[in-house]
């Protein structure tokens, strides 16, 4: 089976801080994969590198001809608009005609529950409702691989929870490929099919989740195996 | 002190009576003004923008000599025009020396760092903070610009408004390319610095009090406008908000 996306020997430098160090990936149709890993191990650059945001400094990136890619941000900001154009401008922006994309637009934040809000302004809503709103724009888009970067790490128990069912659920009606990065050990065994462990930027182990959870990294990786006993992170 | 009485008093008699000459000049400053600053807009929120979104060899430079440009005298501005619009200068054919047009000009070239300054920081901030959530949806930096600079519109309302502000208070370059011809292209400014070298201390007066309603007015609207603008927003933050406003 071909690779969806495909990173080879891939490393991103800042100035001198080399955030991902060449890193070989290769992730397939279907599966949810989580990277795992402490602040600055080089997740979110992953991400963003793996959704065409950030250039490479060496190595190469492949995406898949029919993949169509949507990403969910850990603070979605909200543009100074109403919570049904808001969706609207997104699919505007990816091609899709004005009109067409209010009806769209009102199916989506149906499917998140935010319908009954369609016209107040986006700004005005919570964190956990911001981020409803936020996966109402990228289901909008119809992706077949979401990119998620730490989803619902800045939400309350209960938001959490909400961004979690919708997730599954998304992925129980379309089969939609995830690739998203979080601290959440339990939402990883919940959503995940394989984590991938970043340190500094390397990637330290490519599992299936099952697999890393009761095969942790051993002590020739001290840092993950705290990590994994949540002591990091 | 009495001089001073008197001269406050003749000053608000001009005011209250609607002295035509004074408002001939207040309406003609408003005009010139609203014009220029309205023509500076036009470039600078589009090129401000632009910068504020773009990366480019040579780009820092660019905001050197950019920001270099707020701190430009406007008498050196007014100089620079005169010799672009003087007759034997590469505008000369124009004609617009001493004229409403050429004070416009004069003032708009003034006001335009100032507007193209505020509108690349203002975006350049925003696109730093969610830029990429745009350019994820497949905006290109062009359309970038232009949807953060609609974004931010509030804020960029406020640099429109202290743009005017800037106008309208600017008395070196209009008094440099415009010559001050009364009734012709004499401003609140440039009136006030004649009337107060004649010793007509109640018109300058009079001038120097609308010039300062004018300045109070355009602070309310900001003030207004803050305040509106935390009201449409709810409780939520807004990055720029206090930078500009």
């Amino acid at each position: 089976m071909s690779a969806a996306l495909t990173l080879r020997d891939v490393s991103v430098q800042f100035d001198t801080h080399m955030a991902l160090h060449g890193v070989n990936l290769q992730l397939h149709a279907g599966e949810r994969v989580a990277l795992v890993g402490a602040n600055g191990s080089g997740k979110s650059t992953l991400l963003r590198v793996a959704h065409g945001l950030l250039p490479v400094s060496r190595g190469h990136v492949s995406v898949a001809a029919e993949v169509r890619q949507a990403m969910v941000f850990q603070r979605p900001h909200m543009l100074r608009t109403s919570v049904l154009r808001f969706v609207v401008w997104g699919l505007w922006l990816q091609g899709t005609p004005w009109r067409e994309a209010h009806a769209k637009a009102m199916h989506a934040l149906e499917r998140v529950g935010l319908q009954d809000m369609a016209e107040r302004s986006a700004r005005t809503l919570s964190g956990g409702q911001q981020q409803r709103l936020a996966l109402a724009r990228a289901w909008a888009l119809q992706p077949n691989f979401v990119l998620l970067d730490e989803p619902t790490s800045s939400l309350d128990p209960h938001a959490k929870r909400e961004v979690e069912r919708l997730l599954t659920d998304w992925v129980a009606s379309t089969q939609v490929s995830l690739l998203f990065s979080s601290h959440n050990l339990g939402q990883v065994k919940r959503l995940a099919t394989r984590v991938i462990y970043l340190e500094a930027g390397r990637v330290l182990a490519d599992l299936p989740v099952d697999v890393f959870f009761n095969q942790p990294l051993g002590e020739s990786h001290p840092e993950a195996h705290l990590f994994l006993k949540g002591e990091l992170g | 002190m009495t001089t001073f009485t008197d001269t406050a008093t003749t000053a608000l008699q001009l005011l209250t009576e609607l002295d035509p000459q004074l408002w001939s000049i207040v309406a003609r400053s408003l005009w010139v003004s609203v014009l220029a600053t309205g023509l500076a807009c036009s470039l600078g929120l589009v090129l401000g923008a632009w910068l504020g979104v773009v990366r480019f060899a040579g780009r820092d430079v660019l905001l050197t000599v950019l920001n270099t440009l707020l701190a430009l005298p406007s008498v050196v501005v007014g100089l620079l025009v005169y010799l672009l619009l003087s007759r034997t200068g590469p505008l000369g054919y124009l004609g617009w020396l001493f004229s409403l047009k050429a004070m416009v000009l004069a003032q708009a070239v003034l006001v335009l760092p100032v507007v193209t300054a505020l509108t690349r920081q203002c975006v350049e901030d925003a696109e730093r903070s969610h830029g990429e959530q745009l350019h994820s949806l497949g905006a290109r930096p062009w359309l970038r610009s232009v949807l953060l600079a609609w974004d931010e519109r509030y804020a960029l309302l406020t640099v429109l408004i202290a743009a005017f502000g800037r106008a309208i208070s600017e008395v070196g370059a209009v008094m440099v390319v415009g010559g001050n011809i009364e009734g012709f292209t004499r401003v609140m400014t440039t009136a006030i610095a004649l009337e107060t070298s004649k010793g007509d201390l109640p018109l300058a007066l009079a001038l120097g009090l609308v010039l300062m309603s004018v300045v109070l007015l355009l602070n309310a609207c900001i003030s207004s406008l803050r305040r509106w603008r935390q009201r449409m927003d709810g409780a939520g933050a807004d990055p720029v908000q206090g930078v500009l406003a």
